[in-house]
């Protein structure tokens, strides 16, 4: 079998998921890889639920939607009541606690991150939570590189805001190399 | 890095329309942006003005159609693209598209009907409209890509066949394959053939606007080249000019119909899929066949000789390539985000020969893979067990 990796991106609209589930699948597809990019989300522009999905394969992908994710990110606490328990055994669950305050149960190994909060305070501006995560997902999970997470971050992001999203993703990868998995509840 | 993978890219359907039409010369559009085509808008918006192009975003769906029309008479190969209300919105014009032999392409991103339904999720709902959504026995020609890559190839494809046939096409997406993003390897410039319209080989004087050539379709004069003639939605003569007499009634409806069906062979195209030795046959289009791909891999890996039948050209509906099937298998199962539109002309290619059943569902969400799988075992099982 090819090596497939799904990840579900979930939290509400605004908080750039479904940009931040684009560069994952672009930075796969510069590596030489097979991906897919899906998406759902409400009639609004901010607020109410919004979720991007990502498969990436080897092989090729026919049906293009997640079936049951090895990795879900939850940016809120909507998202994490509605997919912490659809994750599949073993896999990961990242939450942003800035957002999250209780993890339901799930099957798969919990680490929880202030990216949000983080975003805000460190890197300048919340509006790059997306990036932050994006980094803690590359830097788990390794399913892409760096670099390629890095071209396909530049080629995606307003002229301008270079040193910003940089400055976001390499936050992200540093909380990913410092943390410590927690036991699911 | 070998060539393929710096030719890859990652692309979404709607953005693959919007290229392809570009690519087949496309240099007109004129719409009214509704979710979930909205980005093909969009990105025309973006790309059309650089290309010496027109972008107008008209006062509403109806309008479009019109200024498409337009466009396409003073020699613009033209395209607009909606959704269901817009579509039902546009079906007026794109009876006079018909009638008139104005070449033109109608995208229709399908989602949840009828109605405003949910404007966000997906359906296939709107097969029979693309048939028969204007009043009046036309004919027109409706696609139906399956993947971010034949987006692509089937936005050139529709643009040709308008060109070359005078006819509106019909490029019936939905909204899995209009939003989702895919890794693609798109042909170089230069590796697609495009198709221009005829043109008259006569003086204005000796012109005859609707006089056919021998493949039922006339040459079509810009409007300001000096050609003067009169263009209506009204039953008309070869010069253009409304008649009621029942002759010419006749005989130009028929003409509409054979520049047409006088050329399947060339109009209808299907895929095929471990059909050669297939008891199983699923018959499948848009995003609901990657699901039933993947299940016949499924089946085949559990034992089941299955297959997958995919209409690319859903009309004219392939009744010929159909029969020929029904001919050599077992049993069909016609998969659709509708309650059974296209099943019905399956079963009446089909003519009673083989078992047809339907896997059916509209809750907003694409018909996953085991549904399929589902189905096809449980139609092996009873003819195991019959």
């Amino acid at each position: 079998m090819f090596r497939t990796i799904e990840f579900r991106l979930s939290g509400s609209g605004g908080q750039g998921l479904i940009l931040a589930g684009v560069i994952l699948a672009d930075a796969a597809i510069r590596e030489g890889k097979n991906a897919v990019q899906a998406q759902s989300y409400g009639p609004e522009a901010r607020g109410g639920a919004s979720k991007a999905e990502v498969i990436i394969s080897e092989g090729e992908i026919d049906y293009p939607k997640v079936v049951l994710p090895d990795v879900v990110l939850a940016m809120s606490q909507d998202a994490a009541n509605k997919y912490a328990g659809k994750v599949k055994k073993g896999g990961l669950l990242i939450v942003d606690n800035t957002y999250v305050k209780n993890v339901p149960p799930t099957p798969a190994r919990v680490y929880v991150f202030p990216i949000s909060r983080l975003a805000r305070e460190k890197v300048g501006k919340e509006m790059v939570a997306n990036i932050v995560a994006l980094g803690i997902l590359a830097g788990l999970t390794g399913a892409v590189s760096r670099q390629a997470l890095e071209q396909a971050l530049l080629s995606r992001i307003p002229k301008g805001t270079e040193t910003l999203n940089m400055q976001a993703l390499e936050a992200g990868f540093e909380m990913a190399k410092a943390s410590s998995v927690k036991v699911p509840a | 890095m070998s060539d393929v993978v710096e030719m890859a890219r990652l692309m979404q359907g709607n953005e693959a329309v919007v290229e392809g039409a570009l690519a087949a010369g496309v240099r007109f559009f004129a719409g009214y942006p509704i979710t979930p085509s909205t980005e093909i808008a969009e990105l025309m918006a973006e790309r059309l003005p650089g290309l010496g192009g027109k972008f107008i975003q008209m006062e509403d769906e109806i309008a479009s159609m019109a200024a498409v029309i337009g466009a396409s008479l003073a020699g613009v190969k033209a395209l607009t693209a909606t959704s269901g209300p817009g579509f039902s919105l546009k079906q007026e014009n794109i009876g006079y598209a018909a009638m008139a032999e104005i070449p033109c392409v109608i995208v229709n991103v399908q989602r949840w009907g009828p109605s405003t339904g949910i404007p966000t999720a997906p359906a296939q709902g709107d097969v029979m409209q693309a048939r028969w959504g204007t009043h009046g026995d036309h004919p027109v020609i409706v696609l139906c890509p399956a993947s971010v890559r034949e987006a692509y190839m089937l936005a050139i494809r529709a643009v040709n066949l308008s060109e070359k046939y005078r006819v509106p096409v019909i490029l019936l997406m939905d909204e899995v394959i209009g939003h989702m993003r895919e890794r693609v390897v798109l042909p170089r410039a230069g590796e697609v053939e495009v198709i221009e319209r005829k043109k008259p080989a006569v003086e204005p004087k000796d012109y005859y606007p609707y006089r056919p050539d021998d493949d039922g379709v006339p040459p079509m004069a810009n409007f300001g080249d000096g050609y003067r003639y009169h263009v209506t939605g009204l039953v008309h003569d070869e010069k253009g000019n409304p008649t009621t007499d029942p002759q010419v009634a006749e005989s130009l409806i028929l003409r509409l119909h054979r520049k047409i069906y006088d050329h399947l062979d060339d109009v209808v195209t299907v895929e095929g899929y471990q059909l050669e030795d297939a008891e199983v046959v699923v018959v499948a289009y848009g995003a609901v066949a990657r699901s039933a791909k993947r299940a016949v891999k499924d089946a085949r890996a559990a034992g089941i000789k299955a297959g997958l039948f995919r209409p690319v050209t859903i009309w004219p509906f392939p009744e010929k390539e159909v029969a020929e099937l029904a001919g050599r298998v077992r049993h069909i199962i016609v998969v659709e985000m509708n309650l059974g539109q296209l099943k019905g002309e399956v079963e009446r290619a089909v003519q009673g020969r083989v078992r047809v059943t339907g896997v059916n569902r509209l809750n907003g969400e694409l018909i996953t893979f085991d549904e399929i799988l589902s189905a096809i075992k449980e139609v092996t099982t009873d003819a195991q067990s019959g």
